[in-house]
């Protein structure tokens, strides 16, 4: 196993990890652009992954490993379906402009 | 023995009728309705003659019970579906199928031109149906059945001409003020089952009988009261009998099967069966007694002012079954059932006669504007001669013999009572007489009033007489009526009620009943036929009573007042204002009304746009995350 360099803290991958959702969050509420939306969400997910990661080898369980193996094939399907839809939505109403697809409030 | 064919012969021309009826022609409709009525006779015939009754010896000591299955089953009792017969169900088996089956013959005649000719038919099957399980039961609950059955094709039947506002009140009339009665009835079933843990009659009139005879425990005469309610209501007594006279309304045919040979006589039966308990409840015997006296009186004296002929027929039905019930009451079990028997024959006659006087004035019900009829309907004339000194108790024919049995048991019972029964009945040879002149006798009326056009279809200038299908009935039930009292039904049922008088105890109390009958032809001939004046002079002599008899005592008048308007106004101003449009209303629309104010809040969450939709998903994400957190973290 390999062995991480005792001058990173572990608080250190916990407080990147902090930062990168926090990020994926803002993308996620002010972006207009549905793909870069969509990338935010992505980020978000492996924020977690990053997390998960660093309590699994903090803990030396394998759990977290595989709770992130199952996040990334949540995430490349969501991708596929996601990037279908979008797709979609393009060719109907050829914009990605988040805030002018309110349809549904009419 | 297949008892069960009787019965379900009837049923299945109902089915046949009330199922395929519309696509079946007349002709096919009558064969189903009348034939399957006259096998089920004809099995009744062959039932009593396999089981030794038209031969010598002495047949049907006991009853012969036919067990089919178990019907229901509860702790210890075990109520079966059995048909029973003995002698007092072989008298009503031959009169309901026989008198049944003439009345369908005579009713292709009478409906012939009427619409919802299959319907009539089916539910006069389904009657037939019901009435002989009524009879042929063996136990409480299959009376019991029988009872509702014929009470719920007397409600289909009164209110046949359903378009008509009056027919409908009165089978509703009907069925309600049943139910008040068979009220009583399933209390007396309830008190039964609790006291002897079986309905089956045998059982328990078995117990009964062990009885030491001057017991009379307080329950045992609840009992009887309660089965005598169910058999006012059904049996037109006071204070129950205001259904009957309005249920006129139906057909004629059904007046005649219904409400006056069959159903009615219901009551009788079931107080005839039920005996042993009345002999050991000597206070509710009394009350039979004096509500069959009192019903006996106060109907005939309505029946005096009727104009319209059917009701003229109706008040005697309800006379002649209070008739009935006095014999009853006066321990005269036999003679009661022998007056069954011979009014069946002389009342069913007179309502198909009558039937056919209406027919032959094309649907005019009215005696006042009958008249001079003998002419034009000489077979009607005289087979409504026949039966009217029939029940006038005129002697040798069949009235006389029942109600002479009924008179003399009354008199050893209490002279008063037969006193009153004497007058009752001279009131009822005056009676019957008089609509009977009036039909008949004097001036054609009818010209003057311009009949002839109407429902039936006919518009002859003359009343014409009936075809064959109807008088065919009328003449065979004309025979029946003058011979049928030699039909010695006490003697039959002596091992059944061994407490019949002696026939000829005293033999001048007949001949007082018959002079009785005679003064009443001879007054109704004389206020009708000769001097036409009188009846109206006593109308106006003496109005006071005139106005009360002729309004039949305002007794609908007083149950409205006292019963059905504060029920209406009961359920219009508290059920419905108050209770249902206040309060189940309130609750409805109060939870509906809820459902939208949060949901008017709620919608403003629904903007429609993608961006605040993920700012609720973020929020919602925080807000669960600060309650796990509060709540001590997921552990």
């Amino acid at each position: 196993m390999p062995q991480l360099p005792p001058s990173v803290p572990l608080s250190w991958y916990l407080a990147l990890s902090l930062i990168l959702f926090v990020l994926g969050i803002a993308g996620f509420l002010f972006r207009r652009n549905i793909i870069t939306v969509f990338m935010s969400i992505e980020l978000m997910l492996n924020a977690v992954n990053l997390s998960f990661i660093t309590f699994s080898y903090k803990l030396k369980q394998v759990d977290g490993h595989i709770f992130s193996f199952f996040v990334m094939v949540v995430a490349a399907a969501e991708a596929a379906v996601g990037l279908a839809i979008i797709l979609t939505v393009f060719k109907n109403r050829q914009t990605l402009e988040i805030d002018e697809l309110s349809s549904l409030k009419n | 023995m297949q008892l069960w064919l009787i019965p379900l012969l009837p049923l299945a021309g109902f089915a046949v009728n009330g199922l395929l009826g519309r696509r079946l022609s007349k002709t096919a409709i009558n064969a189903v309705a009348a034939g399957s009525v006259f096998l089920s006779f004809v099995w009744v015939l062959k039932t009593l003659s396999t089981l030794g009754v038209f031969g010598g010896g002495n047949p049907l000591e006991q009853a012969y019970v036919e067990h089919y299955f178990t019907w229901i089953q509860s702790g210890t009792l075990n109520i079966g579906v059995d048909f029973a017969i003995d002698r007092l169900t072989a008298v009503m088996l031959m009169i309901v199928t026989g008198v049944g089956f003439l009345i369908h013959v005579y009713a292709i005649g009478y409906m012939a031109h009427e619409g919802g000719y299959y319907r009539f038919f089916a539910y006069l099957n389904l009657f037939m149906f019901f009435m002989l399980t009524l009879v042929l039961g063996a136990n409480f609950l299959l009376l019991f059945v029988g009872w509702e059955g014929v009470g719920l094709c007397s409600y289909l039947l009164i209110g046949f001409y359903f378009s008509e506002k009056f027919a409908t009140d009165a089978g509703n009339k009907a069925f309600i003020v049943n139910r008040i009665g068979d009220f009583g009835f399933s209390l007396a079933v309830f008190l039964i089952a609790m006291h002897f843990g079986s309905l089956d009659f045998a059982t328990v009139f078995g117990k009964v009988q062990s009885m030491p005879v001057e017991s009379s425990a307080g329950w045992m005469t609840a009992i009887a009261l309660l089965l005598f309610v169910g058999a006012t209501g059904k049996s037109a007594q006071i204070p129950l009998y205001v259904w009957l006279p309005d249920a006129m309304a139906g057909p004629t045919p059904v007046s005649a099967l219904i409400h006056a040979a069959t159903m009615v006589t219901a009551g009788v039966y079931m107080v005839t069966r039920s005996s042993a308990i009345f002999l050991h409840a000597h206070g509710a015997l009394e009350v039979v007694a004096i509500i069959g006296l009192a019903t006996a009186f106060f109907a005939a004296t309505m029946g005096l002012a009727q104009t319209d002929i059917k009701k003229v027929y109706a008040y005697s039905t309800v006379s002649q079954l209070g008739y009935m019930f006095l014999g009853l009451g006066t321990g005269a079990f036999s003679a009661g059932i022998f007056h069954v028997m011979t009014h069946a024959f002389f009342k069913a006659l007179l309502f198909l006669g009558a039937g056919s006087v209406i027919h032959a004035m094309s649907g005019e019900q009215d005696l006042r504007k009958m008249g001079g009829l003998r002419k034009y309907t000489p077979i009607t004339f005289w087979t409504l001669l026949c039966a009217s000194v029939a029940i006038a108790g005129v002697p040798p024919f069949s009235g006389y013999h029942s109600k002479d049995a009924i008179l003399a048991s009354a008199y050893e019972y209490a002279p008063w009572m037969y006193w009153v029964g004497v007058f009752t009945a001279g009131m009822t040879a005056f009676y019957v007489f008089r609509a009977f002149f009036l039909a008949f006798f004097g001036e054609p009326r009818w010209k003057a009033a311009g009949h002839g056009h109407d429902d039936h279809g006919h518009s002859h200038g003359a009343p014409h007489e009936s075809p064959p299908s109807m008088w065919i009935p009328l003449a065979v039930l004309a025979v029946l009526s003058l011979v049928g009292g030699y039909i010695n039904i006490p003697k039959w049922l002596e091992p059944m009620f061994k407490l019949a008088p002696e026939e000829s105890g005293i033999p001048w109390t007949a001949m007082v009943s018959v002079a009785a009958g005679v003064i009443g032809i001879a007054l109704a001939a004389w206020f009708y036929l000769i001097a036409p004046a009188i009846p109206e002079g006593l109308a106006r002599t003496f109005s006071t009573p005139y106005r009360w008899i002729y309004n039949k005592y305002f007794v609908d008048e007083f149950y409205d007042s006292l019963v059905v308007n504060p029920t209406v106004d009961g359920s219009r101003s508290l059920l419905w204002r108050v209770v249902d449009a206040g309060g189940i209303d309130g609750i409805v629309n109060g939870a509906g009304k809820t459902a939208r104010n949060v949901g008017g809040i709620l919608k403003r969450m629904q903007s429609g746009s993608i961006r605040s939709y993920a700012a609720w998903v973020v929020l919602g994400s925080i807000v669960v995350i600060v309650a796990i957190t509060m709540a001590g973290g997921a552990r």
